[in-house]
Order: structure tokens, then sequence, then C-alpha cells
């Protein structure tokens, strides 16, 4: 089943989207990846990678991110990583997470996900 | 121009330079960014400062390699992966060199700009770090190669930085946490402009 991480620049968001997720879907592997290593505000390399570590069973993972260092941060973590398929999701984190969490119980691949993310950007809310 | 022992001592010298002046740069980043610049460049060069000892057997270019690792790991804010992926790239471009001369640092500054220019997905004029980087990058060449001498063209280059801190006030932030403000970024520097410019300075001091 394809993993899902959530990024952001605060502990409480990304364990708050990851909770969600959890609501949609308890089986699929996803991780946060929030705050810097010493809690404060910010992104974490050591966290980023932890976490794609942690939810990769082989089948992949997706990365959803908030903004700024958390895309510049999750992307170094990407290059640094080798032998995993890996993809950086430029949706909302919220929705992104949601409908990937659904997708993935579904057991759908790393490809379908990622390019029913790509409809997801233009979902709007009313 | 510079060997090993030198390149640590000049970034001895922008970490004891960043640390001292992260109030300044915080106050920066309080009026269009976020407000952490200055702690969180402060916070990963005190890292840096510490692993300084354990990289004098390494050359130039893991030396740099191994800062800009440090600065991703522990800076936290955008300046992390940007700072670092030029230090990461700049320590390819010295990859193996326990010297350098004035034309290999501008091929370094060249990388870190590139380096700058491809993680930040942005380019000169829109308020970041590179409208620092990109005239400084210039004005060192072109005095270098009018004049050949090493020391005018790092003081060439360090004053084209100041320049562009002064420039970026002039324009609209399009890029980063400013982007936001729109035109009430005016009128203000751009902290990463400032804070590479205090690095510039230093290494135009020391080298």
């Amino acid at each position: 089943m394809v993993g899902l991480v959530i990024i952001s620049h605060s502990r409480a968001l990304a364990e708050g989207v990851v909770e969600l997720v959890k609501m949609i879907a308890d089986d699929v592997p996803v991780a946060a990846a929030g705050g810097r290593d010493d809690g404060g505000l910010g992104t974490s390399f050591e966290k980023i990678s932890r976490a794609i570590e942690e939810t990769d069973g082989g089948d992949g993972v997706i990365l959803l991110m908030d903004m700024g260092s958390a895309v510049m941060t999750a992307e170094m973590a990407v290059e640094n990583m080798e032998g995993r398929e890996i993809i950086m999701a430029d949706v909302p984190i919220v929705e992104g997470a949601v409908a990937a969490a659904a997708e993935a119980s579904a057991g759908s691949s790393l490809k379908d996900i990622a390019a029913s993310l790509d409809e997801v950007r233009n979902i709007r809310k009313f | 121009m510079t060997n090993q022992q030198k390149v640590i001592a000049i970034l001895k010298g922008i970490a004891a330079r960043v640390i001292e002046e992260q109030r300044f740069l915080t106050e920066l980043d309080n009026v269009i960014g976020d407000g952490d610049h200055g702690i969180n460049l402060a916070r990963g060069f005190s890292e840096v400062d510490k692993k300084l000892p354990s990289m004098a057997d390494k050359d130039i270019g893991a030396i740099l390699k191994t800062t800009g690792m440090t600065l991703v790991s522990t800076v936290g804010g955008a300046s992390g992966p940007l700072y670092g992926t030029a230090l990461i790239q700049a320590g390819k471009a010295a990859a193996g060199k326990c010297e350098i001369s004035m034309p290999d640092f501008i091929a370094i500054m060249e990388a870190a700009v590139q380096g700058v220019m491809t993680r930040g997905k942005s380019t000169a004029g829109e308020k970041t770090m590179l409208d620092a980087m990109i005239p400084a990058k210039e004005a060192m060449e072109k005095e270098y190669a009018a004049s050949g001498d090493a020391k005018t063209a790092l003081a060439a280059a360090a004053a084209a930085a100041r320049e562009g801190v002064e420039y970026t006030k002039t324009i609209i932030a399009t890029k980063g946490r400013a982007s936001y403000l729109g035109e009430r970024s005016l009128g203000h520097s751009d902290p990463g402009a400032a804070s590479f410019t205090l690095m510039l300075e230093t290494i135009a001091e020391l080298a």
C-alpha cells in the first residue's frame, strides 16, 4: 500500500492532518513530519527522511507539504534517498491527504494516486 | 587565494557574524516575513561552528558540503535548504581541492547561484537573496577580469551585494513568505539578501 507523509512547519498541524487521514482510512501508512527537531516551528530534514522510511512499504510514498521550507526541505530529503519511489504532491495539504488516503486504502498505485491528486487541486469547496 | 585552513577560518568568521547580527536579520524578517531568519541562521551556523574542527583534514569541497548539510539539518526555515543547496553545489564545484584560486571561487559562486535558483525556483528581481548574489558574482567576475586582483574583486563583489540589498527595497516580493504582502513589501530590505551580504563581506575581509 502507498504511504503518506504530512509535512508542515507546525507539529500540531501535521499531526492534525494525520488524525483526519486515519479517520478516512486507518489502514494507510501515514506519518507526520511537522516542526523542527527541537519542536519549534519550521521543517526538519531528519523528520521528513524518517517519516518516508517508516511509511514506505515498497509501493512508494506521497509527500504533502505546506509551503516554503517544507517544500524545499522535502525536495532535498527526496534527492538524498535512493531506491524509493516518492512523489511530492502539489495540492492543498488537507484535501490532498484525504483524497490520497482514500485512494491508497483502495489499493491504487502511486502513479494513479498522483494522477487523481492533480484533479484535487481544482476541486472547489463551493 | 585560499587553502583549507583559511576556508575554515572564513566559515568560523561567517558563523560569528551571523550569530552577532541575528537580531538585525530577524528584525528585517519581522517586517516582511515570518521573523525567524536571524534566529534560524544563527542556530544553523552555531552547529556549523561546532563541526568546523572536525573538518580540518578534509578537502575544501567536503568542508563546504558538510557545512551545507549541517545547515539543511538544523536551520528549519527556507534559508536552510537555500543556503544548504548553495553550499552543497559550491562543494561540488570545489570537489577534491585543497586550494582555490579566484577563478575557482568565481566558478564556486556560479554553482551556488545556480543552486539557489533551482532550489527556490527563482530568478533575479523577485526580492530574494539572488538580488545580492547575482550582482555580486557579476561584479566579481568583471573586476577580476579587469584588475586580476582577488582582493579588489572580492571588495567589488561585497559592494555590489550591498547595493543589491538596497535594490530589494525598491521592488515587490514575488517569491517566499514576503510575496503574501504584495505592495506592502516595498521599502523593506530582503533578509536573505542582507544575510548573504554579511557572509560575502566576511569572505572579502578574511580571504
